[in-house]
C-alpha cells in the first residue's frame, strides 16, 4: 500500500526492459519499494543495473504482451511473488519505423496489438486485481504522439491515441474502488527504442520521466506529462489547422 | 446490516483504501460479519480517530463498530461503568459526569469509542499518574473469529488475550462491550495552572518536577535558535466546588460539548504552511500567560480543544496530515532535543507539538506507553523529503529505546516497529491461538507485518 509519505511496498513492472519503466521502478525503490517483478517475454535475467544492490528483492515473470489469453495470470503469478501490488507500472510498447509499416501492413498490426490491444487485456487484468485488493496504482505510459496524431508516425501514434483513451477510461471505471490510473504523457526520450527516429523539441530522459510519475503518484494526480512543458504546448497544437499539422516533420 | 463498499481513510487522510463496510448492532451480528470475511479478513473500526491505517482492510469487510450501543451500566458501589463498546468518550463523559463521576483517562479527542480507544489502549495528560486506558479496564467482551463472545479480564483466566487486547489495534477480535473503572469528581470543570516556558530544557524541567494528576505542554517547535521548544505548559487537577468562582457554582458539573464545524470542504492545498504556522505559534506563544495559577476551566477546554472546531484535519488539504508520535525513556532527552532541533532546521511547519511525560506501562505486548517523554508532531504529508527525515528520526528513536505510536503511525517500515515493540512474537502467539484463520487484519497490519 503507499503510505502517507508516498512510499510504496511492491511494483510490477509490464515491459520489464523497458528503459522508461525500468527507471519508475529504480526511482519507486530508491523511495522504499522492496519487492519488484519484471515481466517480459522469456522473463528478465540477469537483474538490471540499476535494481542491484538496492535493497529491493527482483523478481522476473514470463510476460508476452501480444498473448492476451495469459495476462490474468502474469498478474496472479506476481501477486503470488510479492502479494498485493501496490504499483503496477505498464510500460510495454514497440515504436519501430512508419515507413516500414505503411509498406508491411501486417507488420503494422501486429506492433498495434502490441501497443494498443495488449494494454487493453493487461490493464483489465490489472485493474481486476486492483479492484478487489481495494487499492493500488495502475501508472500507463501513454505518449504524447497520441495526444494528436502526426502524419509521420501514425501508427505508433493511433495505437498510443487509443491507449490513453482506453486508461482514461478504466480510471473513470475505477473510481471510489479505491485503486487509480496514473496515465504519462512523455514527449520525446531518448533510449534504444527511439535511436533510430531524429531527435524532436523538449527532449527528456528516462530518469526525468520517473521524477515526474514519482510527482504524480505522491500528489494523486490523473495525468502527468514529461516534461512539464508539454501540457500548455499541446493545448496549443490541438488548435493547429489541419493544412499545418500535416506538413509538420516531427 | 446494511452493506456497501466505500473508501475509508485515517484521520490523516493520507491512504484511503476501499472496503465492505458493515454496521453490526449486536454481538450477534459481530459474530456473523466475521463469519462472512473472505479472503481480505475483517477489521473492527471505530470513529476514524487513528491517523494511519489502523483502522482500514483493503478489498475486505471493515465492522463500523458505531452501532454497537446501548445502555450504559453503572455500579456506583464498585466505581465502574459497563458501556457497549460503541458508545463515544463524548457520551460516556456527559452520562459519567451528570452522577459526579469521570473517565479514568482520556485521549485528545473524545470523539473515539470506547472500543477503540481500549483497542489502541490510549493514554492522557494524567499518564504518570495514572497510566493507560488499559490499567482501568476491569473486564471486556471480545468477539472472536469463531463467532464466540469472550468475557476477558487482566487477570486470571484469558488475561493473556486480555492483554493482547489492549493495545491489540482491533486485530485478535472485535471488542463488544467495555467495563471501565471511574472516578469521582466534584465538577465538570479543571483548576489549571499555566506557564509560559522560554526553552525546551526550561519546558522539560518544569515537566519533571511537577505533582500535578495531568500535565502537558504544547510546544513551538517553529521557533529556532535559543527559543526552540519554548513551549506553554498546562497543569491541572480536577477542580472542587470551592475552586470555582461563584458563576460556575450553581451548576459544577455542566458538561458543554459543543463544537463549531468547519465548511465541510477540502482545501486543495493545505492552509497549514510555513507562514501560517509561524505567526500561529508566535501568537499562541505570545498570548499565554506567562504564569497563571488555579484558572477554572471545563473538562472540553482542558483535554479536547481541538475538538472544538470539527473536522480541523481538512485544513492540511487533500493530501492530508502525518502525525508522528514517540516516546523515549528518562535520559534520552538529547534524542528528544536533536529531533525538536531537526523539525525546526527543516522549517517543517507543525502548529501541534505536545510533549507528555510518561509513567509506567501496562503488560499490552503492544501497548505504546513507557517511562519518559512523548513528543506528538502534526506535520503536513506535502513537506518535501517528510519520508526520509522521518525515517532518520525512527533510527535515533529505536537506538534511544524508545518507540512509536501505532494509533498514530502511517508510514513507518515493518523492520523498525519489530524493534521498538521486542514483544510482538509473544502477542503474536496469543493472537494467533484467538484467531487461528487470520481472519483479522489492517492495511497497518499488513504494511509492518503485524500478523
Amino acid at each position: 500500500m503507499r503510505d502517507s509519505v508516498g512510499s510504496v511496498r511492491s511494483v510490477l513492472l509490464l515491459g520489464g526492459r523497458s528503459e522508461i519503466g525500468l527507471a519508475i521502478v529504480e526511482r519507486l525503490v530508491r523511495e522504499g519499494a522492496r519487492e519488484v517483478v519484471l515481466a517480459a517475454r522469456g522473463g528478465v535475467d540477469p537483474v538490471p543495473n540499476a535494481l542491484t544492490g538496492s535493497g529491493a528483492t527482483v523478481h522476473s515473470v514470463e510476460f508476452d504482451a501480444a498473448r492476451a489469453d495469459t495476462h490474468t495470470g502474469t498478474v496472479a503469478e506476481a501477486v503470488k511473488l510479492v502479494g498485493d501490488l501496490d504499483v503496477v507500472v505498464d510500460a510495454f510498447g514497440v515504436l519501430g519505423e512508419q515507413s516500414e509499416y505503411e509498406a508491411d501492413p501486417v507488420a503494422a498490426a501486429r506492433a498495434a496489438t502490441v501497443n494498443y490491444t495488449g494494454h487493453v487485456s493487461a490493464g483489465l487484468a490489472v485493474a481486476a486485481r486492483l479492484r478487489e485488493q481495494g487499492h493500488g496504482t495502475l501508472v500507463v505510459l501513454s505518449s504524447v504522439a497520441g495526444v494528436r496524431v502526426r502524419r509521420f508516425n501514425f501508427v505508433y501514434g493511433s495505437a498510443k491515441a487509443g491507449l490513453d483513451g482506453f486508461a482514461q477510461g478504466l480510471a473513470d471505471s475505477l473510481h471510489g474502488s479505491g485503486a487509480r490510473v496514473l496515465v504519462v504523457r512523455p514527449g520525446y526520450v531518448p533510449t534504444r527504442m527511439s535511436a533510430h527516429v531524429d531527435p524532436a523539441p523538449f527532449p527528456t530522459t528516462p530518469a526525468q520521466v520517473a521524477e515526474v510519475v514519482a510527482g504524480g503518484l505522491r500528489s494523486g494526480a490523473t495525468t502527468v506529462w514529461a516534461p512539464r512543458v508539454l501540457r500548455p504546448l499541446f493545448a496549443g497544437m490541438r488548435l493547429m489547422p489541419r493544412a499545418l499539422w500535416r506538413r509538420l516533420g516531427r | 446490516m446494511n452493506d456497501r463498499r466505500t473508501l475509508l481513510h485515517g484521520w490523516g487522510r493520507t491512504s484511503p483504501t476501499a472496503a465492505h463496510v458493515v454496521r453490526p448492532r449486536t454481538p450477534e451480528q459481530v459474530a456473523e460479519a466475521l463469519a462472512g470475511a473472505g479472503e481480505r479478513g475483517a477489521l473492527p473500526r471505530g470513529l476514524g480517530r487513528s491517523y494511519g491505517d489502523a483502522a482500514q482492510d483493503a478489498g475486505g469487510v471493515v465492522l463500523d463498530c458505531t452501532g454497537l450501543t446501548g445502555p450504559v451500566r453503572l455500579d456506583v458501589e464498585r466505581g465502574e461503568v459497563t458501556a457497549p463498546a460503541g458508545t463515544s468518550m463524548d457520551r460516556l463523559i456527559a452520562h459519567l459526569l451528570e452522577r459526579g463521576l469521570f473517565v479514568p483517562v482520556t485521549p485528545g479527542t473524545r470523539h473515539v469509542t470506547l472500543g477503540g480507544a481500549v483497542a489502541a489502549d490510549v493514554h492522557g495528560k494524567n499518564h504518570p499518574a495514572d497510566g493507560s486506558l488499559g490499567a482501568h479496564v476491569r473486564a471486556l467482551t471480545l468477539v472472536t473469529s469463531d463467532g464466540s463472545a469472550r468475557r476477558l479480564r487482566p487477570e486470571g483466566d484469558g488475561s493473556d488475550l486480555f492483554w493482547a487486547t489492549v493495545g491489540g489495534m482491533g486485530l485478535t477480535g472485535v471488542i463488544t462491550e467495555v467495563t471501565l473503572a471511574v472516578i469521582p469528581v466534584e465538577s465538570a470543570y479543571m483548576r489549571v495552572d499555566t506557564d509560559r516556558t522560554a526553552d525546551l530544557e526550561a519546558t522539560l524541567d518544569l515537566m519533571a518536577r511537577t505533582d500535578h494528576r495531568y500535565s502537558v505542554a504544547w510546544l513551538d517547535l517553529f521557533a529556532r535558535g535559543g527559543d526552540l521548544g519554548r513551549g506553554v505548559v498546562t497543569r491541572a487537577h480536577h477542580a472542587r466546588t470551592g475552586d470555582l468562582p461563584h458563576a460556575l457554582r450553581r451548576h459544577p458539573l455542566r458538561y458543554g460539548s459543543t463544537s463549531l464545524p468547519l465548511p465541510p470542504l477540502t482545501p486543495p492545498v493545505g492552509v497549514v504552511n510555513t507562514w501560517t504556522v509561524g505567526v500561529f505559534n508566535a501568537l499562541h506563544h505570545g498570548r499565554a500567560p506567562r504564569r497563571r495559577r488555579g484558572q477554572a476551566r471545563s473538562v472540553t477546554a482542558y483535554f479536547h480543544p481541538l475538538d472544538a472546531l470539527r473536522g480541523w484535519n481538512r485544513m492540511y488539504g487533500r493530501l492530508g496530515v502525518v502525525q508522528y508520535q514517540f516516546v523515549v525513556p528518562f535520559g534520552e532527552e538529547d534524542t528528544l532535543a536533536g529531533i525538536a532541533a531537526d523539525l525546526s532546521t527543516a522549517r517543517a511547519p507543525s502548529f501541534l507539538a505536545v510533549l507528555k511525560r510518561m509513567g509506567g506501562s501496562t503488560p499490552g505486548p503492544l501497548s505504546f506507553p513507557r517511562p519518559g517523554w512523548s513528543l506528538a508532531v502534526d506535520l503536513p504529508a506535502d513537506v518535501p523529503g517528510l519520508g526520509a527525515m522521518l525515517h532518520g528520526f525512527d533510527e535515533r528513536v529505536a537506538e534511544a529505546g524508545g518507540r512509536l505510536y501505532l494509533a498514530k503511525d502511517s508510514r513507518a517500515r515493518a523492520e523498525t516497529v519489530h524493534a521498538m515493540y521486542p514483544e510482538l512474537p509473544a502477542w503474536r502467539r496469543v493472537r494467533d491461538r484467538a484467531d487461528p484463520d487470520g481472519v483479522l487484519i489492517s492495511d497497518m497490519a499488513r504494511r509492518l507485518r503485524l500478523l
